[in-house]
């Protein structure tokens, strides 16, 4: 068990590491792929147009790297504070 | 019966075989295993069920062509970043924190968060959502075999129905997690097979994602030649405003979906409820970084063979299409050539595509052998029949669980439970049945309807459930109701199939969702200043959710044995409290 202390800085950052990931989860679906989207088409990579190819690929490639760092990053918050059990099964009611 | 007929015939069988073998050995004899496979399913099992359940007969067979042909290319973007978005919110906000406050359904969170009103509201999404999408299914289902197998459609959906009910009443969640697993197997292949070969026919790459570069420049001309608008320019179907307000609301709308969140409760632990998205996500993505490479290919090579043809010289696949009517040619000028320069294509032109036959014709169009059109027949029937099982589920526990358990008869035996759950599930499969066979007719709009509805009830109430322990059940109850009623109300007022107004500001009512959600946050966030606060427990058990290991007082909860200080924590206030979980499940609806 964490103490009151240990659990604030567990939650801190578990909270900053969601703002930065979700930052970048919006600025490559709402911004690349859709507020950004012109200028971005006028640079070409495999002869995709770029912005268009973060709306139809590059960001759902991006969205499963976001959510790969998250679980990692998690497993190594985990560890930090000394969690063993949390393969543990949680019981349902 | 033609070749092609045959290996239908033949994959179907050996796969649907499968399936309920594998049901048949992972049958269940108590709740927690028939609602949630009693939490033992590994991450990568997991997440293969997720993709399986959640990719229904719209991802796999509509979607490639609804990109390519009617929204042009970049606009049908909306469905790629919109679906797939979700899922980072669904990992980071919600899954691993539901999956420790343990219990079977979204209702339940509801409920035992907030109170009964706010689960009654919730049982009533949950079944809507559910019931809007299996009918969907049901008559996908019926369209393939009728299509591949020459099978009157009503008798396709009563097979299919026969199919579902068979594993998903036998099995639960524990054999509907492994047959989906194994369905999610056979729907990739089924996908990718003729993807590479039409990739590698047209671009001379086997990978379609990197393949489809090597035609877009052409595609472009092409369509600039026919005088229609460039495939990948942007904001030629929508505007930047539509564009952000439908992704938004599919985003939230998938990570408030009811059958995808109980997916989270299948897994071992909190840590396999992160694993399990990011496993969902990958296998999610195979298929749809592929699905825009297919619908440009198959827009490629319908631009580049058919415009200009004589309507007597089109090729083989395209006549078998244009005779069960899912191609129309219309010679408007007689001049005896389909012409689509400037005209462009669809609705009152001489080419009308319907974007169902893009997938199915793929393979027919590379000219691959006929096991292998059989293969995706098979593929498409396994996207529709696991999405229509993971839905049936949520029905019948909504109904068994949320309803009968709770409200009905709280004492009632585990053995008890099961039978009013199957029951539910049968029953639900024959209105499923008989909405498949009697489609409304309006599918397209109510499933729009129904993301937009889950983006604005269920997503604020459980996001700020977790992260804000002062939301309140009024506020909740309340914030469902605005959002809902918001959301429902415009969607009615603008669709054409209902009162069919003008669209106000011009916002579509696919897209109306992300609006009616902001108004239930913000709801939530105002009167949850004016009312009682959550208990001192609930609080505390809002917050021991979001710490790692063991919690006496979410175990506590999760057990049901809250209520009594068993844990031996502070319980001063618990039962006083109009909002108080520990309530729920012992003292009845009456408050």
């Amino acid at each position: 068990m964490l103490d009151v202390e240990q659990r604030q800085r567990y939650w801190k950052r578990n909270l900053r590491l969601m703002s930065i990931l979700l930052v970048i989860w919006a600025l490559v679906s709402f911004g690349a792929g859709i507020l950004f989207v012109e200028p971005l088409n006028n640079i070409s990579l495999f002869g995709i147009p770029l912005g268009f190819w973060f709306a139809q690929q590059g960001s759902i490639i991006t969205f499963l790297i976001l959510i790969a760092i998250y679980v990692w990053r998690m497993d190594k918050l985990d560890a930090e504070f000394g969690i063993t059990e949390y393969e543990q099964e949680v019981h349902h009611g | 019966m033609s070749n092609t007929q045959l290996w239908t015939l033949i994959f179907v069988v050996i796969t649907f075989s499968f399936y309920i073998w594998i049901a048949y050995r992972s049958r269940v004899s108590d709740t927690a295993g028939f609602y949630v496979a009693g939490g033992g399913i590994p991450a990568p099992a997991n997440g293969a069920a997720i993709a399986a359940d959640w990719m229904s007969a719209a991802s796999f067979i509509s979607m490639a062509g609804l990109i390519a042909f009617s929204q042009n290319g970049y606009a049908g973007s909306v469905f790629l970043m919109g679906w797939t978005g979700g899922y980072v919110l669904l990992a980071m906000l919600l899954a691993p924190y539901l999956r420790k406050f343990g219990k079977y359904t979204v209702p339940e969170f509801v409920g035992d968060r907030y109170n009964e009103t706010a689960r009654l509201v919730a049982v009533v999404c949950a079944l809507v959502v559910s019931f809007v999408y299996v009918a969907g299914q049901m008559s996908g289902v019926g369209v393939v075999f009728q299509r591949f197998l020459g099978v009157d459609s009503t008798w396709g959906v009563v097979i299919g129905m026969a199919i579902v009910f068979t594993y998903a009443v036998l099995g639960g969640m524990k054999g509907i997690t492994w047959t989906q697993a194994a369905q999610y197997t056979v729907l990739i292949i089924a996908y990718l097979i003729p993807a590479v070969a039409i990739s590698l026919q047209l671009a001379g790459n086997p990978l379609p994602q990197i393949g489809f570069g090597a035609i877009l420049d052409d595609l472009d001309g092409l369509q600039r030649d026919l005088g229609l608008e460039a495939y990948t320019e942007a904001f030629t179907q929508t505007s930047m405003m539509n564009m952000i307000l439908i992704t938004a609301a599919l985003m939230f709308g998938t990570a408030g979906l009811p059958h995808v969140i109980v997916r989270f409760y299948t897994a071992r632990s909190v840590r396999a409820a992160r694993y399990s998205a990011l496993w969902a996500l990958f296998f999610i993505s195979l298929l749809y970084t592929v699905a825009p490479a297919v619908g440009a290919f198959s827009k490629y090579n319908v631009l580049s063979t058919i415009p200009g043809t004589g309507v007597d010289e089109t090729p083989a696949w395209f006549d078998s299409w244009m005779e069960v009517g899912l191609i129309e040619v219309n010679d408007l000028n007689a001049n005896g050539i389909i012409d689509v320069a400037g005209v462009g294509l669809g609705p009152g032109t001489e080419l009308i595509i319907n974007n169902d036959i893009v997938v199915l014709a793929t393979p027919e169009i590379a000219g691959l052998p006929a096991p292998i059109v059989g293969l995706v027949a098979a593929g498409g029937l396994a996207a529709a029949l696991s999405t229509a099982s993971g839905l049936l589920l949520v029905i019948s526990s909504s109904v068994a669980n949320d309803i009968y358990y709770t409200r009905i008869n709280p004492q009632a035996s585990e053995a008890r439970q099961l039978v009013v759950g199957r029951i539910a599930m049968g029953a639900a499969i024959l209105i499923a049945g008989y909405l498949g066979i009697n489609p409304p007719g309006f599918v397209a709009e109510v499933v729009a309807l129904a993301f937009g509805l889950a983006a604005a009830s269920f997503f604020p109430i459980l996001f700020l459930g977790i992260f804000w322990k002062k939301a309140t059940a009024v506020a909740a109850a309340a914030g469902m109701t605005v959002g809902i009623v918001f959301t429902l109300g415009y969607q009615l007022w603008t669709l054409p199939t209902f009162f069919g107004n003008d669209l106000i500001l011009d916002i579509p009512a696919t897209g109306v969702g992300t609006i009616g959600m902001i108004l239930n946050l913000l709801t939530i966030l105002i009167v949850s200043q004016f009312t009682p606060k959550p208990s001192e427990l609930m609080q505390k058990v809002v917050e021991d959710v979001r710490y790692p290991g063991r919690s006496e007082l979410v175990v506590a909860h999760a057990e049901g044995t809250l209520h009594d200080g068993g844990a031996g924590l502070p319980v001063d206030g618990a039962g006083a409290h109009p909002a108080d979980p520990s309530e729920g499940r012992d003292s009845g609806p009456e408050r």
